[in-house]
């Protein structure tokens, strides 16, 4: 089912488009990634949906619903600029970030002070958000996004300014929500985390999507034919295939990068190939979510 | 609790447990009673137990210096240059000498001292001096010392204003003076104190980014909203304690003066109708309609502040630092600072057209309003004035809202007054 559903977004600054046109849906109980280059116009998007901004045209949908005040009161909103009231306490300030999101104040209380615990921040509640590091900063700020048990989180690069250790602790935190059955949007631009966390991602650049899908078959779609073979002996150029690079392993071992000019069947490749080399490893080269991003970013600049 | 009074409740406390807001609150009624009552007090209770001598060559002015309580005096008889010389060797505050004169002509008076005298001190020796001659020419045109005494006077003027309805009321223009200053210059202070703390709050959100998280919650308008009342109420709050805490503070202290200036009144008549002149000053304050001065004064307070709390708000939200907002607040405070550079033109004729304009365009009335009410303003222009205020800070709100909710989000932009055109008309 697609909790999220957007029509025809358009956008539109001094001028300059931000979005033309953006169509997608958002599955339930998934985290789903959206992607692209600094300035593609992912945090618009984003606060369009969230509904900080009014677009110009299109309309958002959350379950089959246009999205009003009300039902975005009860999103989870992590923004990429993070901020807090510097001279407010940590707990203080939790406490009326929930209240704002609709907690009383004695839930909000008790849930800050499982979340407080869960993260080491427990000393801290009396503490002014000066006075903390960025990271336990980034970590409060996180508390303050989920604290109300959304059903839907969006979260704007949710990792930058996170040390790998705590990029770490949020990562497991964040599917942990899902497992819990919340649907998590997050955009980013950095594609590693995302092949281990989405299961649907959609490609935004220069205001337009480019793609949109789930992770397996954007990759199905976009694998070339290529193959990564580790062999010894000589690879004798053939007509069914071209070899695309070859590196030196250790001994005789060299691995190649080969590409079949048709469509084959694996098994007729391997057959191919045993007839001229000692064959070691044969696998299919998937292409990462970074390779088609870069492929798909290029082509749309030509 | 709603949002909004989530917002106004947040805006309120953390700027009420500051120790900058409790200090202040608790300063500004000594300052007020230091500034009310520390010259009267100065006045009635000059430096005690000065001793003077007296050289009366000319033996008219015998027992005339009488020495009380506050300060001595000694005849001497006894060569003035040799008094002076002697005078530094002792710890005399002051040598009056009194030549031989001619009651027609009386003049080389004079008052030797370490270091000058107080005024009050030195009008207190003239009118004693001017008070003798003139009963000793009395005297020597021929009168009884009894119908002198009868002549004895003592004045002080009553003004009373008369209006249509035949009603008196005390007044005193001088008391109107001081009020009309004081309210005006406190509302001045008040709207462009409150007002930069309503866009230094905004800037604050703006530049730490909280704002992104606050509005995803709540909607721009909301969140400026609850930000200005709540600074309002943080004004309202100060103004309270300051009136109460003064007028405790006030009633400690004349409690405290009042024996002092009975004995002073007693004592010496100078001092006496200089007490009376500020006992006069009160009772003319009772006749001047406090109650509606205090509830003009916070209606032209919320009014004023609302006013140009919503542009300031607006300014803030454009801005990413003060030094940002700098460009668009001179525009923005020239008219309030217009109408407190106009206050003496509004005192020298409070009801003429100047005066009655100023006091109905909402950007100079809070200022002007209070200037002028204390002389007596007549309804209708006052329901106009007050009608016009309101149309006017709904006005600033409205388009605050709209500046607001464009730039508050907006970042690293160069901003200047074509483009707060254009945020405004970005429609929703």
């Amino acid at each position: 089912m697609d909790l999220i559903k957007i029509n025809h977004i358009s956008k539109a600054f001094d001028g300059h488009q931000a979005l033309s046109n953006i169509s997608l849906t958002i599955p339930d109980k998934s985290i789903f990634g959206l992607l692209g280059p600094n300035g593609a116009g992912k945090t618009t998007l984003i606060r369009i949906i969230t509904k900080i901004i009014q677009q110009d045209q299109g309309k958002v949908f959350l379950n089959e619903q246009e999205i009003t005040y009300d039902l975005v009161r009860r999103i989870g909103y992590l923004p990429e600029e993070r901020g807090l009231y510097k001279k407010m306490k940590v707990g203080e300030q939790l406490i009326y970030l929930s209240q704002l999101k609709g907690l009383s104040r004695d839930v909000a209380k008790k849930r800050i002070n499982n979340w407080l615990e869960k993260l080491d921040l427990k000393s801290w509640w009396n503490k002014n958000i000066e006075d903390l590091s960025k990271g336990m900063a980034q970590k409060v700020q996180f508390i303050a996004t989920v604290v109300h048990e959304p059903s839907l989180l969006i979260l704007d690069e949710p990792f930058s300014g996170f040390d790998p250790v705590n990029a770490d602790l949020i990562k497991n935190e964040i599917l942990e929500l899902r497992d819990k059955g919340a649907t998590i949007i997050f955009s980013t631009h950095r594609m590693e985390s995302v092949e281990e966390l989405c299961e649907n991602i959609a490609l935004i650049n220069q205001s337009k999507k480019i793609l949109d899908g789930s992770v397996k078959q954007i990759k199905e779609e976009n694998k070339q034919g290529q193959y990564i073979i580790d062999y010894a002996g000589s690879l004798s150029t053939r007509e069914s295939f071209d070899v695309l690079s070859i590196i030196d392993l250790e001994g005789d071992l060299k691995r190649a990068n080969i590409k079949f000019k048709q469509v084959s069947k694996p098994n007729d490749l391997i057959a191919q190939l045993t007839s001229s080399v000692q064959l070691f490893a044969f696998s299919e080269k998937i292409p990462t979510i970074n390779e088609i991003f870069i492929a798909k970013v290029s082509l749309s600049h030509e | 609790m709603s949002k909004i009074s989530l917002i106004i409740a947040r805006e309120y406390l953390t700027r009420v447990q500051k120790k900058s807001f409790i200090i202040a609150t608790l300063l500004g009624p000594i300052l007020m009673g230091a500034i009310m009552f520390l010259p009267t007090y100065f006045a009635l209770n000059t430096k005690g137990n000065q001793s003077f001598q007296v050289i009366d060559e000319s033996g008219l002015m015998e027992g005339v210096f009488v020495s009380d309580k506050e300060i001595n005096f000694e005849y001497i008889s006894i060569d003035i240059q040799e008094a002076k010389s002697d005078f530094l060797k002792t710890d005399i505050d002051g040598l009056i000498y009194i030549p031989d004169f001619e009651l027609s002509d009386p003049k080389g008076f004079t008052l030797y001292g370490a270091s000058n005298q107080s005024m009050s001190i030195l009008m207190s020796i003239e009118k004693t001096l001017e008070l003798r001659i003139e009963s000793l020419r009395l005297l020597a045109s021929g009168l009884d010392q009894e119908v002198i005494d009868s002549f004895d006077a003592n004045i002080n003027l009553n003004t009373i204003n008369l209006n249509n309805t035949g009603e008196e009321k005390e007044s005193s223009s001088g008391a109107a003076t001081i009020i009309g200053y004081l309210a005006s210059f406190m509302i001045y202070m008040f709207v462009f104190f409150y007002g930069a703390m309503c866009m230094r709050g905004v800037i604050e959100e703006k530049s730490s980014r909280i704002v992104e998280i606050v509005l995803s919650s709540v909607k721009p308008f909301e969140l400026m909203m609850g930000k200005v009342i709540g600074i309002a109420m943080v004004g309202l709050t100060q103004f309270v304690l300051w009136v109460v805490l003064t007028v405790g503070i006030s009633t400690l202290i004349s409690v405290f003066m009042s024996p002092v200036t009975l004995e002073m009144g007693i004592a010496n008549t100078e001092i006496s109708s200089k007490s009376d002149m500020i006992s006069t000053t009160f009772n003319a304050l009772k006749g001047i309609n406090m109650t509606l001065i205090l509830s003009a004064f916070l209606f032209y307070f919320i009014g004023g502040y609302l006013l140009y709390g919503a542009l300031f708000a607006a300014i803030g939200s454009a801005s990413e630092s003060d030094a940002d907002a700098q460009q668009f607040m001179f525009p923005v405070t020239a008219p309030l600072i217009v109408s407190i550079i106009s206050l003496s033109l509004v005192l020298q004729d409070p009801h003429g057209s100047v005066s009655f304009w100023m006091s109905i365009l909402p950007f100079t009335s809070p200022v002007i309003m209070m200037m002028r009410i204390p002389f007596g303003v007549a309804i209708w222009e006052l329901i106009l004035s007050i009608f016009m205020l309101i149309l006017g800070f709904l006005f600033t709100l409205w388009t605050a809202g709209r500046i607001y909710r464009v730039g508050i989000l907006m970042h690293g932009a160069k901003v200047n007054w074509k483009i707060l055109v254009k945020w405004f008309m970005t429609k929703d």
